[in-house]
């Protein structure tokens, strides 16, 4: 056996192929990041939807505009990504779906429900 | 035990479990609290908004939140930003930000709570 052989190092992301599970950690951790870019743009709504009836409207208004529909599209995937994988890490920590089969089912689970999530609020708005 | 409140790995492993929790609670609470609601517009959500204790759940909510992404902006900072002066300016940045958006929302909440 010859141990010096250079053995060939993938560390090209877009070379390796990611388990699913992989996949929902780094999407969480996307999805993350998306959520604390978008507190400004939360709390400066609030604050207009609760100033007065006007500013109220203000933000209903903006809700129609095309540009916030895409938005809130975006911004619902990485919530509801963000929730469901949370909740399975939550799970996890308490030993429930740790065995690798279910661990990748449920990471499909996650997928699956940020998606159906998504495009509900899309057939909501459009 | 004082050990290990003070290991800063773990104190943030269980701030971010219990912060978790906290929103996941509040926002079934949130869903039901719409779901059941009478009617929609302004008067009722300001309405909504000035009942103390929606005023205070939302108030722990924003908490949780910022303490959540306090813990998960550090573990991305650490993770890819190597040089300690960079780090130290991204982390600083990032708290600075948070403070502030947790001041802001105390502001916006003490004048919905007085509405």
């Amino acid at each position: 056996m010859n141990n010096n052989k250079i053995r060939p190092k993938h560390l090209n992301l877009f070379k390796i192929r990611m388990p699913v599970t992989a996949v929902v950690s780094i999407a969480h951790r996307a999805s993350g990041a998306l959520l604390v870019i978008l507190i400004p743009a939360i709390v400066y709504l609030l604050q207009h939807s609760l100033h007065s009836a006007q500013t109220y409207d203000e933000v209903v208004q903006l809700m129609t505009q095309p540009w916030m529909k895409v938005l809130l599209i975006i911004g619902t995937w990485a919530i509801s990504h963000h929730f469901f994988a949370g909740i399975r890490y939550l799970l996890i920590d308490i030993d429930i779906g740790v065995l690798k089969s279910s661990a990748r089912r449920s990471a499909w689970v996650v997928h699956l429900l940020a998606l159906v999530s998504a495009l509900w609020m899309a057939g909501t708005l459009l | 035990m004082s050990k290990l409140l003070l290991s800063t790995g773990l104190r943030a492993w269980v701030i971010q479990r219990f912060s978790a929790v906290y929103m996941l609670v509040f926002v079934v609470y949130l869903a039901v609290s719409f779901a059941l609601r009478e009617s929609t517009g302004f008067e009722s959500w300001s309405a909504w908004m000035a009942n103390p204790i929606n005023n205070v759940a939302v108030g722990l909510f924003f908490f949780a939140l910022l303490l959540h992404a306090w813990v998960g902006c550090r573990d991305i900072i650490m993770d890819y930003v190597k040089p300690f002066p960079l780090r130290l300016i991204k982390l600083v940045i990032v708290a600075v930000m948070l403070l502030a958006m947790g001041l802001w929302v105390l502001l916006v909440l003490l004048q919905a709570a007085n509405y």
